[in-house]
């Protein structure tokens, strides 16, 4: 090995015809080097992303129950049956009903955390911060399955507290009625991200330029004037970002629902991820993998859809990000 | 002065804070308090916590006849296994594809990060009938392939806007040392990108430790390789009285991923925050 590096370094004084020959040669071995270190990621790429996607769509022209070969071609059948489903279409309602129920009174509360716990004054925020982030770790599956004895109606904690208080005399079945059991799901499912949000806020809030908030406190502007001219204002473009990424996340909630309400009751927590989960892996009758995949990719559209007028928003807000890859 | 004046207003503001953390994580300590208790206590207990005297039958009843001592290391392995694969496969990619250019690069990056964005159908089935005629379905490997294939778009960006930044120097001197190509990753590059590293690990950690839907899927028909999560759904679907032996299965699920959290929390947070700049 000693002789090879005094080779190498004393071919950099020659620059003789020789020279350009492993030179040449050495450019191969780093492509091949490049090719051979992006080769598992490609391997995973191909069977795992690319066919999956290009299967889901030839399926959907399928009537398939999921085993043997698929045989029936149905055309567009499938999706415009999932068109005429109103069921489906209440478990889109549902869906969107979460996602803005997400995207109004989540985000702009986990602001107000962000800003309280990027606050100089306050003491402990380290502590606050790991409460508040706490239930992002935890498995979303357990935590809806939790929320089912604590929202039940028999000895659920949710009603023993009431009960305590006085607010309520009897013991509700929150999850059970058709009135409560959205409006629970969507306590928990903003509860149970928070802290996600929170923390986006507050990677954007630092990432603010300092200056601008030191020469305005010279010039006099009082916190609330900051607040409402300098830190909202330029918070605006990573806002829309984190407005972007909550409503897609909310948009596919399948774990909490699947766990807490399986989508009842009477369909009123209904998502439609629950919904094509329902189809593809029935647990009555037979699985219609075609059909479930013709609404997913139905509801893929709508999402990218909406990801897409998310994203003009972005843009029109002054996004600044992104600009520097590849 | 301005401290004086607004020291009754703060402490105001810590106990509205403390009342609220406690609200907010009052279903982990009822579950925990609650796993401790026996049937009759958690019955007629109500809303107060302290059992009279703990009980760790529910535990042994969840850990042994449960199954939730194969559950816990079912997840241990897959969780394991992922994020080693991950990890892997990202800083290979992310090295290449941030320090060289080579044919083919940016067509790559560009379909990578296009699925990202694309509409697609129900792709778990085709996955699950890939895993199968590989003949994987029967072990752990189908369900750790399965979640370690897809989505991690945003770790690769990582790594690879980390290994563009770090100086062209470090590679002309370990050329000039001789280095291979490979060495050069592993002994000089892949060391200082020891951040991304964790970040990485940490998100995988927690997003295999907790997933749901694909272990779910793999093990419909094979209760001996369920993980934590669809252990508990299928224990919540068949055993609807045993309050406290549901409470233990939860803690057992919970209690590992909280204890690292509360370990680590710094780094989560960070990684979170971390994966949104990037």
């Amino acid at each position: 090995m000693g002789s090879s590096i005094i080779a190498q370094k004393e071919s950099r004084f020659k620059t003789t015809q020789e020279d350009r020959v492993p030179k040449l040669h050495y450019r191969l071995r780093k492509e091949l080097w490049c090719l051979a270190f992006i080769a598992p990621q490609l391997a995973l790429f191909l069977l795992f992303t690319a066919y999956p996607i290009v299967m889901s769509y030839v399926y959907a022209f399928f009537d398939w129950n999921g085993y043997g070969p698929l045989k029936e071609f149905t055309g567009f059948d499938n999706f415009t049956e999932t068109l005429k489903d109103p069921i489906f279409w209440n478990a889109f309602r549902n869906s969107l009903l979460f996602m803005m129920w997400l995207v109004l009174v989540q985000v702009p509360l986990a602001l107000l955390a962000a800003l309280l716990m990027n606050a100089e004054w306050l003491k402990g925020k380290i502590i606050y911060r790991t409460i508040i982030f706490l239930p992002v770790v935890t498995t979303t599956a357990v935590v809806g399955l939790v929320m089912r004895f604590v929202f039940g109606a028999y000895k659920g904690l949710f009603n023993e507290m009431l009960l305590k208080i006085g607010l309520i005399a009897q013991p509700v079945d929150w999850l059970g009625s058709v009135d409560t059991a959205l409006l629970i799901v969507v306590i928990v499912g903003i509860w149970k991200s928070f802290g996600m949000k929170m923390v986006y806020w507050l990677a954007g809030i630092q990432s603010l330029p300092k200056e601008v908030f030191e020469s305005a406190r010279i010039d006099g502007a009082s916190s609330i004037q900051l607040l409402r001219y300098i830190t909202i204002p330029l918070l605006l473009p990573v806002g829309s970002v984190i407005v972007l990424m909550s409503a897609v996340n909310a948009l596919h909630v399948f774990d909490l629902v699947q766990t807490m309400t399986g989508g009842g009751p009477a369909f009123k927590t209904d998502m439609v991820d629950v919904y094509i989960y329902r189809y593809a892996f029935s647990g009555s009758g037979e699985a219609r993998v075609g059909f479930a995949s013709a609404a997913g990719v139905l509801y893929g559209i709508v999402v990218m859809g909406i990801s897409i007028l998310l994203g003009l928003f972005v843009r029109l807000s002054g996004g600044r990000r992104n600009q520097k890859r590849f | 002065m301005r401290g004086t004046r607004w020291r009754g207003p703060r402490l105001l503001l810590h106990l509205v804070l403390i009342a609220a953390g406690i609200v907010w994580i009052y279903p982990f300590i009822w579950m925990l308090t609650a796993s401790l208790k026996t049937t009759n206590e958690y019955i007629s207990s109500g809303i107060s916590l302290l059992p009279k005297k703990l009980q760790f039958g529910n535990y042994e009843r969840a850990w042994e006849t449960a199954h939730f001592s194969v559950y816990f290391w079912n997840t241990v392995i897959v969780t394991a296994c992922v994020v080693l694969m991950i990890l892997a496969v990202c800083a290979l990619t992310g090295y290449a594809v941030g320090r060289f250019r080579f044919r083919g690069r940016i067509a790559f990056v560009s379909a990578v990060t296009a699925t990202m964005f694309m509409p697609k159908g129900y792709t778990i089935i085709p996955v699950y009938t890939l895993v199968d005629s590989l003949g994987l379905n029967n072990s752990l490997w189908g369900v750790i392939l399965a979640e370690a294939g897809g989505g991690h778009v945003l770790f690769i960006l990582l790594f690879v806007a980390y290994f563009r930044g770090l100086p062209k120097e470090l590679e002309e001197s370990a050329d000039i040392d001789g280095s291979g190509f490979f060495r050069t990753f592993a002994t000089i590059m892949l060391p200082l990108a020891k951040p991304v590293i964790a970040t990485t690990a940490i998100m995988q950690f927690m997003w295999t430790w907790n997933a749901f839907l694909m272990p779910l899927v793999f093990t419909l028909s094979k209760p001996e390789l369920r993980t934590l999560g669809v252990g508990m759904f299928q224990f919540t679907g068949e055993n609807t009285m045993d309050w406290t032996g549901f409470a233990a299965a939860a803690s057992i699920s919970l209690l590992p991923i909280l204890a690292v959290y509360m370990l680590l929390q710094r780094y989560f947070i960070e990684g979170v925050a971390g994966a949104v700049k990037g």
